[in-house]
Formats: C-alpha cells, sequence, structure tokens
C-alpha cells in the first residue's frame, strides 16, 4: 500500500511578490499597459513524482536549493503545489523545525501542550502521552519553569520530545540534525529508527548522508527541482558525491567582486593525476584564484567536511604567513599528511577580509579516499597515536 | 509504543483546485483543541508580565468614558436615551473595545506568528479564531466594572439581561468575519495594518457609542446600521441597560455581520493555500 505519492508536482514561487496595497493598486491600474512579466519566476519544482510505501523509509538528497524542502512542504500540506497532486494517507507528522510554536513565556508543561496540538495532537492524544514526553526529555524538573529560562539543549531536548511521540503514520524530517548536540542528534536519529521498526512511513531530507543512507534504503536525488536519480540510497549517494566530485574537477568558475577562482584541486604528489586518492596518501589542496586589486588584509581560508557536515580541518593562511596575496593570479597549495579516514569528504572555501566574505563555497571541491578503515569506520582522524605502556 | 495506525485511511490530495482549500468550518472543528491552547496562550502571556494586567483592561474603556461623559454629555448636550450618560458610554465603550481589540489582534494572527505557518500544516483558521476569543475574558471584566456603575446608579437591567448571549455572539461572529477578511489580506498586503488603526478610529465615531443612534429614523436609520457595530451596540444596551429595542436596524446589522462572515470564511478558504508562500 502507497502512503506518499507526488504525481507530476511542480511549484513556482513569485520573487518579489506584491505585498502592500498601495503597489497592488497601481499594478492593478497599470496592467492593461504592461501585462504580467515571467521574469520574477521561479520554479521550485518541476515535474516530480515519487511514491513511498506503507511502512517503507525515503531520503532525499540534493545541493541546497534543489527543492527538497519544498517537496516535505508539499507532503505535509503546508504549501499547495501550482500543478501535479501530492496524495498521502493518514496522519502526517511534519518535522520541519523544532520547537515551533513553543512560547518563551510558557512553562515546559503549557508548551507541551500548546506544541502538541500546534503538530495536530488532540488535547487527550496529548494527555495520554504526556508522562512518556516528559521522560524522553529529561527535563522533569522544569516543567513549571517558563522555557525561556531553559537550556538551549533542555529545549531542544522538550520541543523533540513533543514531536517524537506523534505517532503518525507518516513521518517527514527535515535537517533537524543540524541542531543541537552529538547526544541530541543519536536521540533523534534512535527515535526515527524506533518509527521505521514500528512500521511508519518516514521521509527523511538530510546533508548527512551517512545517516540518511543509514535510516533509508531507498532515496531520491533532487537535482535543480527535477528527480535526477532515484534508488537504492548507497547508489544514488555515490552517484550524488561523485557529481560534486565531477563538478569540482570541471572547473567551476567562482566569481565574487574583485575575486575568481578558477579551480580548486585535491591531489597526491604520490601518483598521477585523475587516479583514485587512497588513505595513505599525503594531500595537495590546490586553489588558482585572481585578485583584480590589492586587497587589504584579504585572506583565504580551506575546510574539510565529511558526510555527516563535522568540519575536520579548517585552515586560514593567515594563520602562518598573512598578506601573502597580491593583485594577479596565484596558486595556494595546503599540504594536509594522511590523517583523515575512508569516506567522503568536501572542501569548503573562503576568501574575504576582515570586514566581508567575497567566496564562500562550502563545496567547492569534493574528494573520496579510498582504501580499508581498519575496522573503524566511526573514527574520524586517523592519528596513530603512540601509547606508552611501562610495568606501574 | 502503540502499533501502526489501522490499514487503508483515505487518500488526502494537496493539488489541483481544491488543494488545501479545506472548509473553514470543517477546519475550525477540527482545531478546536488548538484554538483553546492559543487562547490560553494569549492569556497566559497578557497577563503573566502585567502585574496590573486588570487595571489596564479597564483603565481604557473608563479613560474613554470620563472624556465623552465630559464632551458629549457636558459640552454637546448628546442626549443618551433615558439612560445616566455615563451607564450609556460605558456599555457602548465595553461593546466597541471588545471589537477594536479582537480586530486589531485578528488581523494580526497570521502575519505575527509566521514560523509556525511555514512550518507547520495546522488549520490556519485557528489563529484569527482564538485572537478574536481570548479579549472575551477583557470584556467580562469590563461589564464587571459596568454593574458596579448599575449600583450606583441604582439601576437595574432587567430580564433583558439574560440576552446577554445573543449580542456576544453577534459582536464575536462580527469581529471573526472582520479578522478573517483582515488576517487573510494582511498576509498579502502589509500596509493593511498601517490602515486598521485610522480605519478603527474612525469606524469608532461612526459607531453609537458616545452617542445614541435612536436620533435617526426610517431610511436614514436603516442606512446607519449597514455599519454592523450599530445593531450589536444596540441590542447590548436594550440587554444590559434597559435601552429601547433596535428593532428592524439589528435586521439589518446582522444582516451584515453574517454576510461578512460568510463573505470573509470563503475568501480566508480561497487565500489560505498562498499563505506559507507569501507570508
Amino acid at each position: 500500500m502507497l502512503r506518499v505519492e507526488l504525481e507530476h508536482v511542480s511549484k513556482r514561487y513569485r520573487l518579489g511578490h506584491r505585498t502592500n496595497l498601495r503597489e497592488a493598486i497601481t499594478a492593478a491600474a497599470s496592467r492593461p499597459l504592461h501585462g504580467r512579466t515571467s521574469r520574477d519566476e521561479l520554479w521550485s519544482l518541476r515535474d516530480v513524482s515519487l511514491s513511498v510505501g506503507d511502512g517503507e523509509a525515503l531520503g532525499i538528497l540534493g545541493r541546497n536549493g534543489a527543492g527538497k524542502s519544498t517537496v516535505l512542504k508539499i507532503l505535509a500540506g503546508i504549501t499547495a503545489p501550482t500543478s501535479g497532486v501530492s496524495r498521502t494517507r493518514g496522519r502526517v507528522a511534519p518535522l520541519l523545525e523544532v520547537g515551533t510554536g513553543f512560547h518563551p513565556e510558557l512553562t515546559g508543561r503549557e508548551n507541551v501542550y500548546l506544541n502538541g496540538a500546534v503538530l495536530g495532537m488532540s488535547r487527550r492524544d496529548i494527555t495520554r502521552r504526556f508522562s512518556e514526553i516528559v521522560e524522553f526529555s529529561g527535563v522533569e524538573r522544569f516543567l513549571d519553569t517558563p522555557v525561556k529560562r531553559y537550556s538551549s539543549g533542555m529545549y531542544l531536548r522538550l520541543a523533540f520530545s513533543v514531536a517524537a511521540h506523534l505517532e503518525p503514520d507518516v513521518l517527514v524530517v527535515d535537517e533537524i540534525l543540524a541542531v543541537g548536540d552529538a547526544e541530541f542528534q543519536r536521540r533523534c536519529l534512535g527515535r526515527m529508527q524506533e518509527a521505521e521498526q514500528e512500521g511508519r512511513t518516514l521521509v527523511f531530507v538530510s546533508h548527512d548522508l551517512d545517516s540518511l543512507a543509514r535510516l533509508c534504503p531507498r532515496s531520491v536525488w533532487l537535482d535543480a527541482g527535477e528527480v535526477r536519480e532515484s534508488g537504492p540510497s548507497s547508489e544514488v549517494v555515490r552517484h550524488y558525491l561523485a557529481d560534486g566530485l565531477a563538478q569540482g574537477a570541471a572547473g567551476r568558475v567562482l566569481s565574487a567582486g574583485p575575486v575568481t577562482v578558477h579551480r580548486v584541486d585535491v591531489r597526491t604528489d604520490q601518483a598521477p593525476a585523475g587516479s583514485p586518492l587512497l588513505r595513505d596518501d599525503p594531500l595537495v589542496v590546490e586553489v588558482d584564484l585572481e585578485l583584480d586589486e590589492e586587497l587589504p588584509g584579504v585572506d583565504l581560508a580551506l575546510y574539510v567536511s565529511d558526510t555527516r557536515s563535522v568540519r575536520i580541518l579548517d585552515e586560514a593562511l593567515s594563520d602562518r604567513t598573512p598578506g601573502v596575496l597580491h593583485r594577479g593570479r596565484q596558486r595556494v597549495r595546503l599540504r594536509v599528511p594522511p590523517m583523515l579516514n575512508v569516506g567522503d569528504f568536501t572542501v569548503g572555501l573562503w576568501v574575504g577580509t576582515a570586514h566581508e566574505d567575497l567566496v564562500d563555497e562550502p563545496a567547492a571541491a569534493t574528494f573520496s579516499l579510498h582504501g580499508h578503515d581498519r575496522g573503524r569506520p566511526d573514527r574520524v582522524v586517523v592519528a596513530d597515536l603512540p601509547f606508552e605502556v611501562e610495568p606501574a | 509504543m502503540s502499533g501502526p495506525a489501522p490499514a487503508a485511511p483515505a487518500w488526502r490530495e494537496n493539488g489541483g483546485r481544491d488543494g488545501l482549500r479545506e472548509p473553514v468550518l470543517a477546519a475550525l472543528w477540527r482545531a478546536r483543541d488548538l484554538v483553546w491552547f492559543f487562547v490560553l496562550r494569549d492569556l497566559r502571556v497578557r497577563y503573566s508580565q502585567a502585574v496590573l494586567g486588570v487595571v489596564w483592561v479597564l483603565l481604557q474603556p473608563a479613560a474613554t468614558v470620563v472624556v465623552f461623559t465630559f464632551v458629549f454629555a457636558r459640552l454637546a448636550r448628546v442626549g443618551s436615551d433615558g439612560i445616566p450618560y455615563p451607564l450609556f458610554a460605558l456599555a457602548g465603550m465595553v461593546v466597541w473595545t471588545y471589537f477594536s481589540g479582537a480586530v486589531s489582534r485578528g488581523s494580526e494572527a497570521l502575519v505575527g506568528n509566521p514560523e509556525l505557518v511555514t512550518k507547520v500544516s495546522f488549520p490556519r483558521v485557528a489563529a484569527p479564531a482564538a485572537a478574536v476569543l481570548s479579549p472575551l475574558v477583557d470584556l467580562v471584566v469590563s461589564l464587571a466594572l459596568l454593574a458596579v456603575l448599575l449600583l450606583v446608579y441604582r439601576r437595574s437591567p432587567g430580564w433583558a439581561v439574560l440576552a446577554t448571549p445573543l449580542w456576544l455572539v453577534l459582536v464575536v461572529l462580527a469581529a471573526l468575519g472582520t479578522s478573517l477578511w483582515l488576517s487573510a489580506l494582511n498576509v498579502r498586503f502589509r500596509d493593511v495594518k498601517q490602515a486598521l488603526g485610522p480605519v478603527l478610529q474612525v469606524w469608532l465615531f461612526a459607531s453609537p457609542v458616545a452617542y445614541p443612534s435612536s436620533a435617526l429614523e426610517g431610511g436614514t436609520a436603516l442606512l446607519y446600521a449597514l455599519n454592523p457595530m450599530v445593531g450589536v451596540i444596540g441590542l447590548a444596551r436594550w440587554s444590559l441597560l434597559g435601552g429601547p429595542w433596535p428593532g428592524w436596524p439589528l435586521a439589518v446589522s446582522s444582516g451584515v455581520v453574517l454576510a461578512v462572515l460568510v463573505s470573509g470564511a470563503a475568501y480566508f478558504r480561497r487565500a489560505q493555500r498562498e499563505f506559507a508562500d507569501v507570508i
């Protein structure tokens, strides 16, 4: 049985929508002369079809602005498609943000009821689940304290706990793992896994491709509002990352004001260009950039993140060698000794001054390290630190 | 956790002509618990921060009545249907204060909570409905002040006081209809908020708060009753103070209330599918 079905769904947003009565009247008066223009339109989704069966978990991945959130909003009934139809069976619980509708002046107890009702629970449902919600959140002692006095961790835990006890037929989750600490994220993932085991249907958007692949056997890759690929998550994730790599290697030129970045590459001196990178290779991140003018205080930073968006490295040129970038074209090299584990990585590039960000591209390049993880896939840094053992 | 819900509930569609266009009445029923919690939130927030909460509620109508008594009764010698003027003005002011407060809150109900509109799919109508209901508490408090004043003037409202629910329902429906229009328009046109202040100011003096509507007769009186507050305030004065029965103007005003409500619900239903995109 299908629980969720999107049929040829497209969504158009109008940019610069008239939000002013006076302007609307002026525009209405001049319409016969000008007619409607389409240049202010943005198609967030184009002809997207997908379906999710009962008890199935579907992952949705794609770059920022690919339309992932729009899909969720349409199937949660928050916004209507411009054309096409979205169908859902049973109760749909959208978890697009943790704590929507929480009011700082209200106590934890009051907010549980308010938030539960906002998410579609009846008063009876909430009362029935109240003790479970409180227990899961771990904030019993502060139930009658206004949530404005909560730490952000407590706040998140309580908010997530309400959402986690909705008992929906279809759970729709957007990037909520971006907030909170590791412990909180573990709870979220655990709860979603539970929901899946209980036979609930799950639609999950995340940049954390690792968790996505673990939770969802099947994924859909959205690219510029269209379905690029749909299939087993492991394959879709691999192609998605490879695409990022291809785009990086293809030399997408980034340009902003006086700065032009011609190329960002990751390679190793140990092997000919284009061959796969191994875990034990020393890496070189190479940036070709051009400055149209002298920029006082200009700086460059490179950062490397893994698929869970954990930022492993973040190195700025000015840390050791300030004031070396000048007008003209130059090549910047960052040497990274073998220290990363096997996996997929993105390289972010930032160029700017103390006053402004000129270029900030979180996925300027991607690369994969191959080889063996020595049975420890979860470690981020491979440091091979020395132990000392002596009789004591 | 209990098991998954029983199999095969009906499809719910989002798309096509009727996507996200749940009729307002059905949505209101579905969201009845939510309306209640919104009202509680409003009251908690409003009263917990102001120690003198009740005093503030009474201050505005009371001060206005003092000014009206001086200007309209003493200087302009405006009549008051044989009722002591302060009583007469306070009854009108109590009803008006509720209406203008409810409409102001109602028009802000959606744009004041953008995160709710863009992140959750709750029945949108719950927001203006709650905004219209929560100032009822202030109204009840003000009615207590009116009761005290009745004692001071040694007047008894008589059996007509039992008709209080009638004018209460009428004024709530008037506020709800207006708020459905304004809350939805406000999402689209942000200067609705700027316009509302002056409009309410004019509306106050266009309503029989400081003066009686009995000065008008026949066709003019019916025309005047197109302002729904004419019927509402007339009915309230009849019920609370033993004023004259409002008669046909009440029928006209009630008709207008109904028309605004029905058209407001229709407009809200049509506009709601775009709220999340435009807000």
